[in-house]
């Protein structure tokens, strides 16, 4: 029972603070420079384990797609198809998601944190300004736009990976790769991956935020919000991921 | 004038601040001092709108800042300067960017006029050539002093320090507060300090109030603090040996 009304308590809080986010800038210029240097860091920050989680995930997807479709009367490029799917609509937008809680939540909410103990975010209370607003919102607005491009580009990335593994050439020759990617594309199924990109963003951004933003107890708070902040974002995440799937597909 | 009536706060069970009822003058230093966990920092939060007291009156020369709207609200916090214990300088912004940051967001000046303002504040603490420095680039005092120079960047009317000594060596200290004592004197502000530093309290404390458990046990000025016969107020100005010997000295 006391878990539960926690849990309530909680939930009230985060959308109290959302209440506080969703407010129209004090300065619309000091708005768009911050939001830009969020997209700035949040993009280039996560371009390098973007590249390398992306290219060996799709190798891995399409080797093991490739030995799971060994049948002779299954078409070769079956492989490329499957791996494509799988990639497009699974692997990029829930699993890159999942590993920029990790990258980018977790960074968010030491920032905040940071700032909530060494009072930086009382003396922008102090002066009149919202510091919800002005601090947190730029940060959820960057990463709805940088987390879809993440993702497009971790797309891209991930079947060059399995294009790699058909230059080898022991799953599937290269030819049947290509024929499999390129065939039976839809583009519902790109707007399903991004749909759920965007609404993970939210997640992601808004979560850690929050955890960030109502830390108590110094140091060891910080750790303790940063934990909770990767939690829970990953299950929403995750929860998302099947109630989308649900609804879209 | 600031004057606080019937201030009372609580956090769940534990009484913070009871029944709190003073008066900080204009154009003196009015210090709030007592042990840790006395109840000094939520008084000031309190005063400065970071918290809300269960129950009591705050005002600022004559007018409530509970009973104001959000907008009017904001316009009086913009007479207010907050200089916090641990400086509270923005990380990622430069010496200059703090100082004018204030500006930026609150007024509507030019760029040469916020400049202006902001290399004079610089210059009034003493830290003409730090402007593109970085927080981190600058000691405990310096700190203290460029947090100073944002506090009266928007000429406020009145100034708030949260324990300004803290984590300072006796020299620094001196120095921060012969600073804040003539800011106060020049700008004809009403400023609030939190401390327990005894060297404060004898020096520039022109109005001096006592709190114990969230009681306002004793108020006076510099030339009473160590005269007076209240128990309380001598257990905690006597509590170390130096002023225990002072107190014999003044005694004989």
């Amino acid at each position: 029972m006391k878990l539960l009304l926690n849990a309530l308590t909680v939930i009230g809080e985060y959308f109290m603070f959302l209440g506080k986010v969703f407010s129209v800038p004090e300065r619309w210029k000091q708005f768009f420079k911050k939001t830009i240097d969020e997209m700035y860091s949040m993009g280039v920050g996560s371009l390098p384990i973007v590249l390398i989680v992306s290219v060996i995930m799709g190798a891995v997807v399409t080797i093991q797609t490739g030995l799971q479709i060994e049948s002779s009367w299954v078409p070769k490029w079956t492989v490329g198809f499957t791996a494509r799917t799988s990639i497009v609509m699974e692997f990029c937008p829930t699993i890159l998601s999942l590993l920029l809680i990790g990258n980018m939540g977790s960074r968010i909410t030491a920032e905040i944190g940071g700032m909530r103990v060494t009072e930086q975010i009382d003396a922008l209370d102090a002066m009149g300004i919202n510091s919800a607003s002005f601090l947190v919102l730029p940060k959820i607005v960057a990463l709805l736009i940088v987390n879809p491009i993440l993702i497009v580009i971790s797309m891209f990335l991930a079947l060059l990976g399995g294009y790699l593994v058909a230059l080898m050439g022991t799953v599937v020759a290269p030819y049947d790769y290509i024929d499999g990617i390129t065939s039976f594309f839809r583009m519902y199924d790109l707007y399903y991956a991004l749909i759920k990109t965007v609404v993970f963003a939210f997640v992601i951004s808004s979560i850690a935020s929050f955890y960030g933003y109502k830390i108590e107890g110094g140091a060891l708070g910080l750790g303790k919000a940063s934990t909770q902040a990767v939690v829970t974002s990953s299950f929403l995440v995750l929860m998302l991921n099947l109630i989308i799937t649900q609804i879209m597909l | 004038m600031i004057t606080v009536k019937n201030i009372y706060k609580k956090f769940d069970d534990f009484e913070a601040l009871k029944d709190i009822n003073s008066q900080f003058e204009k154009g003196k230093i009015n210090l709030i001092i007592g042990k840790s966990g006395s109840g000094k920092t939520v008084l000031l939060k309190c005063i400065i709108g970071l918290m809300k007291p269960t129950s009591g009156q705050i005002l600022f020369d004559n007018r409530e800042f509970s009973i104001f709207s959000e907008k009017e609200q904001k316009k009086m916090k913009m007479e207010m300067g907050v200089v916090f214990q641990g400086a509270a300088l923005f990380d990622s912004l430069t010496i200059q960017e703090n100082v004018m940051f204030p500006l930026d967001m609150l007024t509507e000046q030019s760029m040469e006029e916020k400049l202006e303002r902001t290399n004079y504040c610089l210059q009034r603490v003493g830290l003409e050539n730090t402007n593109h420095l970085y927080p981190s680039e600058l000691s405990g005092g310096m700190k203290k002093r460029a947090a100073i120079a944002r506090a009266i960047a928007p000429k406020p009317k009145y100034l708030f320090c949260d324990e300004p000594n803290s984590g300072l060596d006796p020299k620094t200290s001196i120095m921060i507060d012969e600073l804040l004592f003539g800011i106060t004197h020049e700008f004809n502000t009403t400023t609030i300090i939190n401390t327990h530093d005894l060297n404060t309290v004898i020096t520039i404390g022109e109005n001096i109030a006592y709190l114990q458990d969230g009681c306002l046990e004793w108020q006076g000025n510099k030339e009473n603090v160590l005269t007076s016969d209240n128990q309380k107020l001598n257990s905690f100005i006597y509590a170390q040996p130096l002023t225990q010997k002072i107190r014999e000295f003044i005694k004989q």
